[in-house]
């Protein structure tokens, strides 16, 4: 026993195994199954295991496919675009303009306060707000800004969006104020003292050097966007569709074949815009 | 070439209840070479981060050419700040880093690029113009903080502790070379350090710094060989400070000899004999638990030995007994 934990090689080898065994069981051998399936034949009462491309033949023949998938990407990015911009400026705000430390902490803490709560908490209590009668239009109303109740707010792609902006701005604020926290103070100093004001410091010094932080946010709000249904089915009352939506409505009819088959697709989707994203920015420094 | 001096007036920092900087007055000359020297906390760096615009005067002011640019933002100060770990910027070429304030002044690319070159040039860096700051060494990394803070055309470039992120060969290399670029360039350096030996090596005028005031400014010389203060003595080091009936006095420890008890002025016992190379220290415990250092050059000691528990005799010339005010 003693000779084999001396062994580098088999120690090594211990030390990663439990993390590879859970990866393996819960990540790579679901996605397996996954794969599998998707090459399944399905009737309106059986699913029969074969190897045949009906399902994807299926999914690119029908141009709900591509109206979903173009519905998810807008979603995606309209969100990231609110996000970022949102987040930034609170980590901008919080790194830079906040100058104790405890206040730093105390306010990045009061960011994280809504999270005590579920997501579909978060969610459903935009309704009554944003509703026919609900807080929103009614006070319009009452400061008489608009005559009739503004009909947009709930159940359309406003309310999809404006949800996940509420569900998904701290994933960006986190690394993006992380990343700012690393930035040396003396390098603002630099460059105010080679005349930069302060436009010209948020362009040449913090924007480049906060990029790592950028693109792991976006990570994060892309991935959820692309990967939810039911912020979709609730906030668009069930009006509007992406792909999650199309995998949850193929599974309530035990499609699992198609729905296995729009998984897959929107996995490798997904892994593409990761892949095209990371091409920009190398956020090895930051992990 | 007109009034190009710095001058302090009455210049104050107070953070809160604490004074940083108390009121100092200085003219600092031009084309000179200027240390500001003092253990940490005694306010020099807070009087060089008022000169060049990073912290704001409280009171006072400061007036360069005979413009007070208390309130000016740095850049349009005249001066020009190399940082204590140079604040390069990380995601700059090495050209980039240099050519930063041109770009901030909205001169185009192709001739920023010159202009850096040339700047490149001066610090002989021009084969690692394309490089980041993190493939350079310390000392390469000096050369562009130099090169970046001198394109902006300063009157007076003001350094934080430049030297102390290097190694100890570094500095003494880095130090020779600062001097000579102040001499080239004609334009005054204001050098903050805690080390009394960079200071004596490279600067012109030193200002000694405790407390929030200046102890002692002048020439180097000056400041070595005549401590004023009890302070300055010891901080500048190479000093006993001695307590006789008349006050309290300096006198260089290399000025001190040893001779034959009842022969010189003041008897002592010898505590402890340190072989240095050049010199030997030898210490003595005189009357009133004094203790004075001597410093002898190794052949005059070597010539007549004392051993710890020796009764020996001290001297020293009454010109080398300096009257300390405080």
């Amino acid at each position: 026993m003693k000779k084999l934990r001396k062994n580098p090689a088999i120690s090594n080898l211990l030390m990663v195994s439990p993390l590879a065994a859970v990866l393996f069981v819960f990540l790579v051998l679901p996605i397996v199954l996954i794969v599998i399936v998707s090459f399944w034949r399905a009737t309106e009462f059986s699913i029969i295991p074969a190897f045949e491309f009906d399902n994807y033949a299926f999914l690119f023949g029908s141009p709900v496919t591509y109206t979903v998938f173009f519905n998810t990407f807008k979603y995606a990015a309209i969100t990231w675009a609110c996000t970022l911009s949102i987040g930034f400026t609170v980590a901008y705000y919080l790194a830079f303009h906040i100058r104790s430390q405890t206040w730093q902490i105390a306010l990045f803490l009061l960011c994280t306060i809504p999270f005590w709560t579920s997501n579909i908490i978060r969610m459903i209590s935009w309704i009554p707000f944003l509703g026919r009668n609900g807080i929103a239009n009614s006070t319009l109303m009452s400061w008489g800004v608009i005559d009739e109740p503004i009909e947009w707010l709930l159940f359309s792609d406003f309310a999809v969006i404006l949800a996940f902006v509420h569900l998904y701005t701290l994933f960006m604020v986190v690394p993006i104020f992380n990343t700012m926290m690393r930035i040396d103070k003396p390098l603002i100093e630099a460059a105010r003292d080679a005349g930069a004001n302060g436009a010209q410091i948020l362009w040449n010094v913090i924007i480049p050097l906060t990029k790592p932080g950028i693109m792991i946010g976006t990570i994060f709000v892309v991935t959820l966007v692309m990967g939810d249904f039911i912020t979709v089915r609730f906030m668009s009352g069930s009006q509007s569709a992406n792909v999650g939506r199309l995998i949850s409505n193929d599974i309530a009819l035990l499609q699992y074949p198609s729905a296995s088959a729009t998984a897959i697709v929107l996995l490798l989707t997904v892994l593409l815009t990761i892949g095209i994203l990371l091409r920009f920015v190398d956020i090895r420094k930051e992990l | 070439m007109g009034n190009q001096d710095l001058e302090l007036v009455a210049v104050t920092k107070r953070y809160g209840a604490t004074v940083a900087v108390d009121a100092i007055n200085y003219r600092f000359k031009s084309d000179s070479y200027t240390c500001l020297l003092g253990p940490s906390g005694c306010g020099k760096s807070s009087t060089l981060r008022m000169i060049a615009g990073h912290e704001s005067v409280s009171d006072g002011s400061i007036v360069l050419a005979g413009r007070d640019v208390s309130h000016l933002p740095p850049a349009q100060r005249g001066t020009a700040m190399m940082f204590q770990n140079y604040a390069l910027f990380p995601h700059l070429s090495v050209l980039d880093n240099v050519a930063f304030s041109l770009k901030m002044k909205g001169t185009e690319t192709a001739k920023r690029h010159v202009q850096a070159r040339e700047m490149l040039e001066l610090v002989d860096l021009t084969n690692l113009a394309g490089r980041l700051p993190d493939q350079l060494s310390g000392g390469q990394q000096q050369r562009v903080a130099l090169a970046r803070a001198l394109i902006t055309r300063p009157q007076v470039l003001l350094l934080d502790e430049p030297l102390s992120a290097l190694d100890p060969f570094l500095r003494i290399r880095m130090r020779g070379e600062l001097r000579k670029l102040q001499k080239e360039l004609g334009i005054s350096f204001i050098h903050v350090t805690h080390g009394q030996d960079e200071a004596l090596a490279l600067a012109d005028d030193i200002i000694v710094m405790n407390n929030s005031v200046i102890e002692q400014a002048g020439p180097a010389r000056d400041v070595f060989n005549a401590p004023q203060t009890q302070f300055v003595a010891q901080f500048m080091g190479g000093h006993n400070v001695v307590a006789l009936p008349a006050g309290h006095f300096a006198i260089r420890t290399d000025a001190v000899s040893v001779t034959e008890p009842k022969q010189g002025g003041i008897e002592g016992n010898v505590t402890s004999v340190e072989y240095q190379g050049t010199h030997v220290s030898l210490s003595a415990r005189i009357t009133g638990d004094q203790e004075v250092l001597a410093l002898i050059p190794d052949a005059t000691f070597f010539a007549d030995p004392h051993y710890p528990g020796d009764r020996i005799g001290l001297h020293w010339d009454a010109n080398d007994q300096h009257k300390l005010t405080a």
